[in-house]
């Protein structure tokens, strides 16, 4: 398939509206096209532009009350015994507060995983994806410190399939982060270490734990005031194991 | 007496969508006045057809669904979808394929303000897509069924007015081609 033909569905893809199968073979295209990633890249920016500017108008509080008294005045409908309508309407709104509760919080961390996988994607796809160039952590560490309130571990690779490319800063959820890129194989991935707290200890579990978004695998994880990310394209084995190495060194 | 279950229920489900309803109402409408009157008379349609609302359907799209009806037959809705350009070959027309410049977004404070201006000056039913797409976070599933269309056209037509919107930042200056320099 051509990349005009891949870039019809960039937009579908984007919005993980695409079939499991061509969501994978789409990752699959994206991970050795530069010109499709830069396009893709557009598109969730776009989306996140949208999604904030798009949220303009604020009602009157009045209208609310208004509406909350009509729905509390309307007549019956209908011949329900009073009782038994009442006991119902507490178990249909016990019920209904935990679906409206639940998807709404998946939705929160999805879009805070999707924010994540985001940049990701956008410092493969940028001209000089990392600011620190070395494959020695002995380099790498130290070009953090005084610039992030922590300081962390990068594990020992001998021995492992990974290699280190290097490292940037990165803002998350609005607080400053170490971002590592790592090799294995053809792939990247990317390790992110922030502060936790806010959002993240709010939305995300404490051990590891898989996603997968954009077909990009995901795990994150919190230990000693400090929480981690790792996402690839690569298989989500290979995440888990840079996870792994990783909780070991710190 | 009232059936307290009912109406209970339905303000359980319903009144959380009120602020996400109002705003698309006012996006929709372009007023304040008329944003409001729609919100109100969508709650008073709903509220008056939950009974044959079906359990297992996608409740916000069809509030959705309700308050965007109720704006089409609206004297706004009636003129706007008048005045507005059909668009040739709507239905599940194959895309058009991307520039090979792709373009790269200018990130400035300004942006966001550009961008709602052209949301603004889209046609209707790039409108409602877009704001359903991309700031309600519907699924296509359900954006279909709000809008009364199939998917393969919400797919179209979001792909279409995101390129749009693209379009006209790329006019105001906000984003540029690849390789060009934006301008102020
Ligand atoms: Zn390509």
């Amino acid at each position: 398939m051509t990349c005009e033909a891949w870039q019809t569905k960039l937009d579908a893809y984007a919005d993980a509206e695409l079939p499991a199968e061509t969501m994978r073979s789409m990752a699959e295209h994206l991970s050795g096209c530069p010109a499709c990633t830069a396009e893709l890249v557009q598109i969730i920016q776009q989306k996140r532009v949208t999604a904030l500017a798009g949220k303009r108008y604020s009602a009157p509080p009045e209208l609310r009350a208004r509406i909350r008294q009509q729905i509390e005045a309307k007549p019956a409908r209908g011949g329900w015994q009073w009782a038994l309508g009442l006991a119902l309407a507490a178990v249909v709104v016990i019920g209904l507060g935990l679906a409206i509760v639940l998807p709404s919080r998946t939705a929160a961390r999805n879009r805070l995983i999707a924010g994540v996988v985001d940049s990701h994607i956008t410092a493969l796809a940028s001209a000089s994806p990392v600011d620190v160039v070395s494959t020695d952590r002995h380099t790498v560490k130290p070009w953090f410190a005084g610039k992030l309130p922590f300081t962390f571990n990068l594990p020992e690779l001998g021995g492992s399939p990974f290699t280190l490319d290097g490292g940037r800063m990165v803002y998350l959820d609005s607080r400053p982060g170490a971002h590592l890129i790592y090799g294995v194989r053809k792939h990247h991935l990317s390790v992110f270490i922030l502060q936790d707290g806010g959002d993240f200890s709010r939305l995300l579990p404490t051990a590891a734990e898989p996603w997968r978004s954009l077909s990009f695998n995901v795990t994150s994880w919190s230990a000693g005031g400090l929480r981690y990310f790792v996402v690839s394209d690569a298989a989500p084995e290979d995440v888990s194991a840079l996870a792994e190495l990783l909780k070991r060194a710190n | 007496m009232p059936d307290v279950g009912k109406n209970a229920e339905f303000e359980a489900l319903a009144l959380p969508l009120f602020d996400s309803l109002y705003n698309f109402a006012h996006w929709l409408a372009q007023d304040r006045h008329d944003a409001e009157d729609l919100v109100q008379e969508t709650y008073a349609k709903a509220l008056k057809g939950f009974g044959s609302f079906r359990p297992g359907t996608n409740f916000r799209a069809w509030m959705f669904k309700i308050l965007r009806n109720t704006f089409l037959t609206s004297r706004t809705g009636l003129s706007s979808s008048h005045t507005e350009p059909l668009e040739p070959g709507d239905e599940d027309r194959v895309l058009p394929v991307t520039s090979h410049t792709p373009e790269t977004l200018v990130i400035t404070q300004d942006l966001g303000e550009a961008l709602q201006q052209a949301i603004e000056a889209l046609p209707l039913a790039s409108r409602e897509v877009l704001l359903l797409a991309d700031v309600e976070e519907m699924s296509y599933h359900d954006i279909a069924e709000a809008l009364s269309i199939p998917i393969g056209t919400v797919m179209s037509r979001l792909a279409r007015a995101r390129k749009a919107a693209r379009q006209k930042l790329i006019e105001s200056g906000y984003a540029r081609k690849k390789g060009t320099v934006a301008r102020q």
